[in-house]
Parts: structure tokens; sequence; C-alpha cells
């Protein structure tokens, strides 16, 4: 049979079983928009690339299944650089397909002509330059492969105009020919031995929970695990919803702006029993001071993750789901039956002890302006436990990481190691057309809002009923914490305004409902008008106090140690730090 | 092309000119077998360069077999642990495989060409070096030779630094190429698990 190379590559993503993709068409990749009139693939026609890509990730971590995001050259592969880097810093699977201008034009400065397959070495995992439309089943299929398997991440595939048009014999290849791409297989018997020999003896054991387990579909493998051991479970920004919050086990988030708990107990432990983690400087703090006396599991798909900035005593490198179930199965023997927890009697009655003392806090206020924190808890009780919370970057986001309570994995979908703001709106597009029946809300700030908004458009013209709560502080809210925190209150061009622009009439003007809460009384009727609304995109522009900070917070650079408090809280956490020292000096542990 | 005596240093990386080969300990001689395909000298120097490691050296060719090609890397091993470079480069789709030579257990070689003005005088005295050497004439000029030695890298830089005597006008080395010696064994590269292929 023969196909054109455009017919070629549609027909190839059929084969891989995609159902949709995110994009925006233009002059090199014009050819391959012409068979997708005839394909059963729902294509979504983005407002600008960069949400196709983020709308592409949003679908992939909510569903397991890569998203695929198509551009044409130059601007609109540019577009899409921040969503691939996004995508490579959270291991997240993404296919970019990308026009480029005719073979014979490469190299010339043609008309939108870039080499993007340049710019994105470095945040891709693979990249691909087709130069012939023989080559396009193969390098698709490869492409997939790379994305969904070992540790995930984005590739990007990208086609010459004439190799579009080219004719080509169809045919879909059996293997692939990657003879440097090989995958860890089952862990070594005397490394899950000796991890579970260091299990066992610990007093003070953490598991550190990080995205890897969600990517390995392993949740139910770590509960078995926690449950098993009756060790603490922490779950990093990439794991929330990896391990249910609400089970008396988790100690919910450590790093930064983590709990005094979670951050205290990876400090304190003798023990950090990594999964799926890789020691992110937004955990560790000062790294030579993170957890100085616990010794080290660690285990990752990922070799190059291992002792890559701390040195583990046993690592294991490997998929998370298979090396926890042999942990488990190691660990079933050593830990017995009966109340595992138990045996870490003092431990357990010591993190009790800081949850009681040091629990998240912040001031609640009957009047306005409204308090962040309490918004994200009265969007909590009043949307389904399987809601899907997505959120940009920056203070809003660690609100909704630490109110929000995670019950169920895939529930959680935010920019971690890029940090990129604008992710929310379009990443809570891509989750919302993966699971339909799901409700999604969208947790943005202000600033984040304001750039990718337009994909409210997007959700509106394909009625993709997403929700968007804005917590609406008038400023870039996290950079203002720093400047009054850090930089002796100089606030150096964060005002962003509250009302400009105006929120409501923008929703409205982009065909969503707009809805407005300016005191805590308004707030759960605006939500519960919102979450009744399912036939489009909704926006509640929530007024929030500008002088609200996030608390807990390690200061950059500072070790855990000098976490800093709410500040009606700092007294108790410094009896604590001195009870702590003690009971050291006292040789209790 | 500047005259001043250096040691080998690759484009790109952030070598020190002026400065003759560091102590051997610094450095590692990485053969990684890679796909021979467009692009993928780049790829494996673009990982150097934003991971931070630093190539002392680096030699490209094709094998015996078209499909892969060679490239012998010596790396400054205090830029960074070796086996953090490693298992990044590993992470390459392209990189088939990777095995990392100590100076000691590898045969290495490398070339070097000078071009030395010499005078009638001098003449004489520079052939009689390039000959202790075991080098060779490669071109004469009315004014000047071009030399050539072939050797270990440490016999290249006690060559280099006898020729500074002289008035060096132009001076390429190649960086080394380094197989394992017949007597040591082979050892696959250090890999935490068994693999197998994806």
């Amino acid at each position: 049979m023969k196909l054109t190379g455009a017919q070629a590559l549609i027909k190839s993503l059929e084969m891989e079983g995609v159902e949709v993709m995110f994009g925006l068409p233009g002059g090199a990749i014009l050819p391959v928009y012409d068979p997708i009139l005839s394909s059963s693939i729902r294509h979504v026609l983005v407002r600008h690339e960069q949400g196709a890509g983020h709308m592409a990730e949003g679908y992939a971590m909510a569903t397991g299944r890569p998203g695929v995001a198509m551009v044409t050259s130059g601007p609109g592969a540019t577009n899409i650089v921040t969503p691939l880097s996004n995508a490579y810093m959270d291991s997240t699977p993404l296919v970019v397909i990308s026009g480029q201008v005719p073979t014979g034009s490469i190299g010339t400065d043609a008309f939108q002509e870039c080499d993007i397959t340049g710019v994105t070495m470095g945040i891709t995992k693979h990249n691909w330059l087709v130069t012939s439309a023989q080559d396009i089943p193969e390098v698709v299929a490869s492409a997939f492969h790379l994305a969904t398997t070992g540790r995930p991440g984005p590739v990007l595939v990208d086609v010459p105009k004439d190799v579009s048009f080219e004719e080509m014999e169809w045919h879909w290849p059996e293997s692939l020919d990657l003879p440097g791409y090989r995958l860890p297989g089952a862990p070594a018997r005397a490394d899950v031995e000796h991890a579970v020999a260091l299990m066992a003896s610990a007093r003070r054991p953490v598991l550190y929970v990080g995205g890897g387990v969600l990517k390995a579909r392993a949740a139910e493998a770590l509960r078995a695990l926690a449950e098993r051991t009756g060790f603490p479970v922490v779950t990093t920004l990439m794991a929330r919803g990896a391990f249910p919050d609400s089970h008396p086990q988790c100690l919910g988030m450590p790093g930064m702006h983590g709990n005094y708990t979670a951050v205290t107990a990876l400090q304190r432990a003798d023990l950090l029993v990594a999964l799926g983690a890789r020691f992110d400087d937004r955990v560790t703090g000062r790294v030579d001071a993170f957890a100085p006396g616990a010794k080290v599991v660690h285990v990752d798909i990922d070799a190059a993750e291992l002792h890559k900035v701390r040195r583990a005593d046993v690592a294991i490198t490997g998929d998370c789901k298979v090396v926890i179930e042999a942990l488990s199965e190691a660990a079933a023997p050593v830990f017995g039956e009966g109340d595992p927890a138990a045996r870490l009697g003092p431990w357990w009655e010591q993190l009790r002890r800081w949850q009681h003392e040091v629990p998240l806090h912040y001031e609640h206020s009957d009047g306005p302006p409204i308090k962040p924190q309490m918004v994200v808890e009265t969007l909590r009780d009043l949307s389904p436990a399987d809601t899907i919370v997505v959120s940009g970057v920056g203070q809003h986001q660690m609100w909704a990481s630490q109110y929000w309570r995670f019950d169920h994995p895939y529930t959680w979908v935010n920019s971690g190691g890029a940090g990129t703001m604008g992710f929310a709106v379009p990443a809570a597009v891509g989750a919302k057309v993966g699971r339909p029946e799901r409700t999604v809300w969208a947790i943005d700030g202000d600033g984040c809002f304001q750039m990718t908004a337009q994909e409210l458009v997007t959700a509106a013209a394909e009625r993709i009923p997403v929700k968007v709560a804005i917590l609406n502080n008038a400023y870039l809210g996290m950079v203002r914490q720093w400047q009054e925190m850090f930089y002796g209150e100089r606030y150096s061009e964060v005002y962003l305004s509250p009302d400009l622009p105006d929120y409501v009439k923008w929703a409205e003007a982009m065909g969503a409902v707009g809805l407005r809460a300016e005191s805590p009384e308004e707030v759960a009727p605006a939500i519960e008008k919102a979450n009744a609304v399912d036939d489009r995109p909704v926006v509640v522009d929530f007024r929030t106090d500008a002088f609200e900070k996030v608390f807990p917070m390690v200061p950059a650079g500072a070790s855990n140690d000098e976490i800093v408090v709410h500040p009606e809280q700092s007294e108790r956490a410094d009896a604590e730090r001195l009870a702590w020292e003690r009971q050291m000096a006292e040789r209790q542990w | 092309m500047v005259s001043a005596p250096r040691g080998s240093f690759a484009a790109g990386a952030p070598g020190v000119p002026g400065q003759p080969s560091a102590p051997a300990e610094r450095h590692h001689v990485l053969t990684v077998l890679v796909e021979n395909k467009a692009g993928v000298l780049a790829r494996v120097a673009g990982l150097f360069s934003r991971r931070g490691f630093n190539i002392f050296s680096l030699a490209v060719a094709p094998t015996d077999d078209d499909r892969f090609s060679r490239i012998t890397i010596v790396v400054d091993v205090e830029s960074a642990p070796l086996e953090q470079i490693v298992n990044q480069l590993d992470k390459l789709v392209n990189v088939v495989t990777i095995s990392e030579l100590a100076p000691s257990d590898a045969v290495q070689r490398e070339l070097l060409l000078a071009t030395v003005a010499a005078a009638p005088a001098a003449r004489s005295q520079v052939i009689q070096l390039v000959g202790v050497f075991g080098g060779e004439v490669v071109d004469v000029g009315a004014d000047r030779l071009t030399v050539m030695l072939a050797g270990p890298p440490d016999k290249l830089d006690g060559f280099e630094g006898l020729l500074e005597t002289y008035d060096v006008l132009d001076l390429q080395r190649t960086g080394r190429v380094a197989l394992r010696k017949i007597d040591v064994p082979p050892q696959a590269r250090r890999r935490l698990v068994p693999v197998e292929t994806g």
C-alpha cells in the first residue's frame, strides 16, 4: 500500500493507539493536517503552541498514556520548547511532532526554519529529523517506545515538508532498532536483601516517595510495603496522591514548603528509603546538611540518579513497582505479622508529637480579603474526592499541595522540576480531555493565569468544562514573599493589580462562566455555583490576601534544620528542636 | 594558531591553554561506541557541556562496522564523578556501549604535527631531536620544517617541551585514541543491575 509520508504519520499515530492530540497547523506541517480529516484521532485546536504541549502533559499525567502534540516549524516549534523542558524535568511521556522546512532548504535560513532538533537536544529523551518517508513508521514507533518506557520523557519528531509529501510503501515495524537503549531488569537479590536488612534495623526510618512511584503505577505496591513495615511515608510534590494523605502513616509533603513533620522526619531519620525520588534541591535544602544521620536505600529506574546527589548505601536500578514488590516480599519474613508500627513506637510517638505541636497553620479571617488557604480547604471539602487538581507555579501551588487532601493517585497535576508558570490552564484542559468523567479544578495564581488563559477559548470551543480558581492576590506572590523575607521588603516589579484585567469579564469573553468572591462567606457559594456548571469552563476570581505567605519555608540554600514556621508557631518549633537535641545528647536514640 | 606549547585540549571544552597535560590520575579514557547517525557527536558534546563535565580530548572515527563509530573521550574526572558521567552518557539513545580504560590498562596513542622555524644553523638540531624521539620530518621549506611524532601522550608532552627551545610556528595534536591492553581482561562497563535489551 502506497501512502504519503503525511498519511503514514497519521496512520502510525493510530497504530500507537492515539485517541487525541493537541496542536495548531502552519506551513510546514500542512500536509500532515490533511489526513487528520479522515482519521479517528481527535484533534484539539489550541490558541498557542505552548498550550498544546501543556495540554498533552496534563493528559499524560492524568491518564498515564503518552500525550501527543503537533506544531509547525520555526515559531510553532519553539513555542513548544517550554512544555518539552517541563516534561523532561517531570519525566512526562510526551510525543511532539513538528513540521520542518523541506530538506533542500534546511540550513539556508528558509522562512520559518529553526533547527528544532538542535534546540531540543538537551530537553528531550531523544529526537529525530526524519529524512525519508519510508522511515516514518519506525521513527514513530521508536518515539512512543522511548517516551513511555524506562524513565518516561518527551521526544520530538521533526518532519520536513517534502518528506510529508513523499510516497512510501506502508509497513509497520515488528521490532525496533535501538541498540543503545536498554531497560533495567529485576533487582539483584543481594541488593534487595541488603535493603531489607537496613530497614529491619532502622529505628527512625522514612519512606521518601517521589514521582517515579506514580510513573511506575506502583501506588498499591507502595501501600503494601508501607503497611508491612509500618514506616512513615512522605510524598514529594511530584508524588502527591501516590500514598493517601488520610492514611495514618502519611506525613505529607517534605521540602522547601513541606510541613514541619515531613521535613523534620527526613532530617532526623536514620534510614531513608527513597523510591522514585531524586533528592531534588527543593527537598534536600543544603545537601551536605540533609538527613545527616541517615543511611540511604535508593531505588530509581534511571541509574544516573543513583549517587548523583546523595551517596546511597544500597542503590537499586529498577522499575519502582517491581522493586517495591520485591522489597515487600523480602520484608515479609523479617517484619512478620502483628502491628509493624509497634516496633517503631518511640519514632511514631515523636512524629505524632511534631504533628500535634507544629501542624500546618494559617491565621483565619472572618472578613475580606479571603485567606488563600481557606479557598483551597473549601474547594477540597465541596468537590468530589477524586477531583483532579491542577496548578501553576508559585504560592497557590504550594497551598494547593499543602491543603488539598490527596487520597487518589493521578489526581495532582503540576509543574514540579521546571517550575513553569502558566502550566495550569492548558494542563487542566488536557487532564479533562483524558478524564472527562472527573471534576477538574485548576488552582491558579493571577500571574500564572495571565500567561496562558487564552486556552480557555479552546476549552469553550471544544466543550471541555474545566474549572479555574484564581487565587488573586494582585501580586507575583512567591516573588513578593522572597522580596519581603530576603530583600528587605524592597518590592521590585511584582505588583499586578487585582482588577486589571477584570477576570470575570475576561472569562465571559472567552466563553466561560465568570464568578467572583471577595469575602470569606462568598467562597462556598461561588464554588458550589462553579461545581454545578458542566457544559463550559468556569473561572472564579477569589480576591485573596496579598500579605499571606507560604509557611513553613526553608530559605534557599539553607539547611532543613533552619525551617521557618508560621510566626505563631516559632516558639513551639524552637522547643521541639531543643527537646530533640536533649534526646540526642542523652543518647535516647 | 598560537605557537605556545600546551597539552591537548578539546574544542569547546574549558581546557587550560598553556598548561601541559595534567597528572594522569585526573584523566580517564572512555571509549564510546555510538550509532553512526547524524548529530551523534553533537549529542555527546552537548551532554558534556550542559552537565558541566570537562572533555580533555576527543577523537572520533568510524569502526570496521560502518553502522557504528567510536568516540575516544579523555575526561577530566575532577569535574564530576566518573560514574555520573558514564551513567548520563549511557542514557543517550545512540550510545551503544561505553568502556572505561584506566590509563594503566590501555594502549594509548596520539599524533603531533609541528611546524618549527629552523634557520640552517638550527635545522640539524631539530632533525636530531625528531630522530631521538623516533619522529619524522614530513615537510621542509627554506627556513622551516614540519615534523610529526606519534606515540603515547606523555612522550608527546616531552617532545613538545623540548621543541619549545625552538620557534614553534604551529602545532596540532589529534587527541588520543586507546584500546585495552591485550593482557587486561575486558570488563563490562559498570552496571548496577543486569540489563536486558528493550
